[in-house]
């Protein structure tokens, strides 16, 4: 059946290197595919060599000493057959800690003895004074309850915006100011975000928010990151793994020069100059130094200059490189025509809205994302109503400021935000 | 304009979203020489919007303004001509990222057994610019399917027994799998379309409800009790001031004071209930 039709069963492979998403009951955890490398995951060591290869989706037993081997598909037989015998209720039954006549050294043997969690599972059944009264329910029950301990299955997906979105609420809210995936759902949707549109970014989310765009737009269009302090955060957007054309619609500005870029005094040289004279003025003392050493350390020193000579090279390159980006993100900016604004971020809102919204063109729409609702616009109050923790959103459609009814295109201006309404988020299972 | 692709201007044909107040908007379809009446007067297709930057303000006939809006799919949401019962945003979007829909991705949502709505929809698809994504099929997906074989990457269903085109919608999928999803308001649905998912191996089954809060914003003015002349400071009033002291001033009167404060409030209604969404992953065959 496995080999009928080829289909694209070459993307759908797992390949080193792959960001993949591990996933056991209710958890995941995002990791990069690596041969010989430990990983842990629900308190276990594992290695996920045997992975490579084979297809997504595919679950995994992990077995002692961490190596995973694929599981059969679907050897269910011995389920139904197991539970002929069943009581009808539990009168009967009573909870003297006595019904398992395994030890718990002897569970622990079972292990090191290297059996699998399914025959565990049946020992532990057959030792079992009371499971055979038990009513199905309650024997389904026990089964599930074992297996979750004792079973260690391991499914490898391919990274999704739903699956991170999940791994993160579940793993480290924190990390993504306990932004839920239903909220982020709702951002994407109200920010209408699609392929070939041009998005500003501002996220402290570990850049899940950022991967999430990403996704939702194919790699068409261009996206603009800007970020706070020395450089953009983007571990969640890498754990997507998207393929490389993807990056090269992603542009990166800090925050830090937005006045100097809407006042027009940008200069997209200041910073490298700035840093080559840092690093001349450290190469200066070194210099001096050598006069007063002997050949051999001469010798030496002349090695090592030629190592810094190597590395401020390497800088140079590095600086120009990063130089071509700003100017390219600065470009992209400046039209002050952007297609949507999305921010989540732990800074204050208000300024961040009101600072990037004059990036975006009129007739677009903006989202807002904040933990908490009372730093929105006005200080709302009650504080002590807060739901569940998923969030609030703001969210709203430019306008142009300009009065003028004149058939003339005006230049866009200060697009005030209209149709503000807060909104909050709340899911129930 | 298309609903694909922002543009700047506004030109004949397009569907723009006119802006009226707070939640009052309503679609035109732009034509040259064409006059459209609003509550603040007429607007001249020609003059007020042809050539006009979307999201600009439009003065109409009698003195009133309004903003153009370009359409988005949120915008059309609530403002397109009743069919039928519709989705709306909140439920969208959860669809949307919980079947992992992106750039690329081939759908099949439940075909239209209505001639006419089948009709009306393929027209309005080329009127919006994206008749080229979208292929409308005239048939009734419980009986017939819907007329693909491993093409899809997700399937969606609002049909009032989504639990009879699940067989259907097993054979859309492509060989590598997919998601589901079937939105229903009754649970009695729900239970029927869980039974028959898990009878044709579909995995990680789930339902959700989500509900959406929307909340106005306004300032409220709560008058503070008068106690009478104060004989001499107790201990309760002590931390009564405290809690209050960024609110009052400290000249003000006890006895005709009161604390004005932004609030967020929820409307006099909100909707309680939509559907519930089931998803559920097609495995790989």
């Amino acid at each position: 059946m496995a080999e009928s039709g080829v289909d694209c069963d070459v993307e759908c492979r797992i390949t080193e290197g792959d960001y993949v998403v591990l996933k056991r009951g209710d958890v995941y955890k995002s990791v990069q595919v690596e041969r010989k490398k430990k990983i842990i995951f629900e308190k276990q060591w594992i290695f996920l060599d045997a992975v490579i290869g084979e297809l997504y989706g595919s679950s995994f037993d992990v077995n002692p000493g961490g190596h995973v081997s694929l599981q059969k598909p679907k050897n269910s037989g011995g389920d139904s057959s197991e539970s002929k015998e069943a009581g009808q209720d539990n009168r009967h039954i009573l909870d003297d800690g006595k019904s398992q006549k395994l030890t718990r050294d002897d569970i622990e043997s079972l292990k090191e003895q290297g059996l699998k969690g399914q025959e565990i599972i049946q020992q532990l059944i057959n030792n079992s004074t009371t499971f055979r009264d038990k009513t199905e329910f309650a024997q389904e029950k026990y089964i599930k309850k074992k297996k979750k301990k004792y079973e260690s299955k391991v499914t490898v997906l391919k990274p999704t915006a739903r699956i991170l979105a999940m791994m993160y609420h579940g793993r480290e809210p924190g990390k993504v100011c306990h932004l839920r995936y239903d909220t982020l759902a709702q951002m994407l949707t109200l920010g209408n975000i699609h392929a070939g549109s041009k998005i500003v970014v501002f996220e402290t989310c570990a850049g899940l928010v950022l991967g999430s765009v990403m996704e939702r737009m194919g790699g068409h269009g261009s996206l603009i990151q800007m970020y706070p302090g020395g450089g953009p955060v983007r571990a969640g957007m890498e754990s997507f793994g998207f393929p490389s054309h993807f990056h090269e619609t992603l542009h990166e500005f800090p925050l830090c020069k937005v006045n100097a870029l809407l006042a027009g005094t940008l200069n997209v040289d200041e910073k490298e100059t700035e840093s080559e004279n840092n690093g001349q003025s450290k190469e200066q003392p070194s210099q001096s130094m050598e006069v007063n050493t002997n050949p051999e350390e001469a010798k030496k020193m002349a090695e090592r200059e030629k190592l810094r000579e190597q590395r401020a090279q390497e800088k140079r390159v590095k600086m120009e490189e990063k130089k071509k980006r700003l100017a390219a993100a600065a470009a992209l900016l400046e039209g002050q025509d952007a297609d949507g604004l999305v921010i989540a971020s732990r800074y204050h809102p208000c300024p961040v809205l009101l600072g990037l919204l004059r990036f975006v063109a009129p007739s677009r729409p903006f989202v807002v994302f904040c933990q908490y609702r009372e730093v929105l616009p006005n200080r709302t109050h009650p504080v002590l109503l807060m739901s569940g923790g998923g969030g609030y959103l703001l969210s709203g459609i430019t306008v142009s400021a300009d009065a003028s009814t004149s058939g003339a295109a005006q230049k866009t201006g200060e697009p005030a935000a209209k149709r503000i309404k807060l909104d909050d988020v709340n899911i129930s299972a | 304009m298309s609903f694909v692709k922002y543009s700047e201007l506004i030109q004949e044909g397009d569907v723009v979203i006119i802006f009226l107040g707070h939640d009052s908007m309503m679609p035109i379809k732009v034509e040259s020489g064409a006059q459209t009446q609003t509550r603040y007067g007429a607007i001249r297709h020609s003059t007020d919007l042809i050539g006009r930057r979307f999201g600009s303000k439009v003065t109409c006939s009698k003195g009133g303004w309004v903003y153009v809006l370009h359409p988005t799919p949120e915008l059309w949401t609530v403002n397109l001509p009743h069919r039928t019962q519709i989705l709306y945003t909140t439920d969208i979007a959860n669809i949307t990222l919980m079947l992992d829909l992106k750039p690329g991705s081939v759908v099949c949502e439940s075909v239209e057994f209505h001639a006419q709505r089948a009709e009306k929809a393929a027209q309005e698809f080329k009127d919006h610019k994206v008749g080229h994504l979208v292929t409308v099929r005239n048939q009734d997906v419980c009986k017939d399917g819907f007329g693909v074989v491993g093409v899809a990457d997700a399937v969606f269903l609002d049909i009032p027994s989504p639990w009879e085109a699940i067989m259907h919608a097993k054979k859309a999928f492509k060989r590598k799998g997919g998601r589901l999803c079937s939105f229903s308001p009754c649970i009695e649905q729900v239970q029927r379309t869980c039974e028959t998912l898990l009878d044709h191996d579909f995995e990680e089954i789930c339902t959700l409800e989500v509900l959406q809060r929307i909340h106005d914003v306004r300032s409220v003015t709560l008058p503070l009790p008068d106690f009478g002349p104060e004989e001499k400071e107790t201990e309760s009033t002590k931390i009564a001031c405290d809690h209050t002291t960024e609110d009052i001033p400290p000249t003000a009167n006890p006895t005709n004071s009161s604390v004005t404060c932004k609030t967020a409030t929820p409307p006099r209604e909100m909707a309680g209930h939509t559907g519930y969404l089931t998803f559920a992953t097609k495995p790989r065959d």
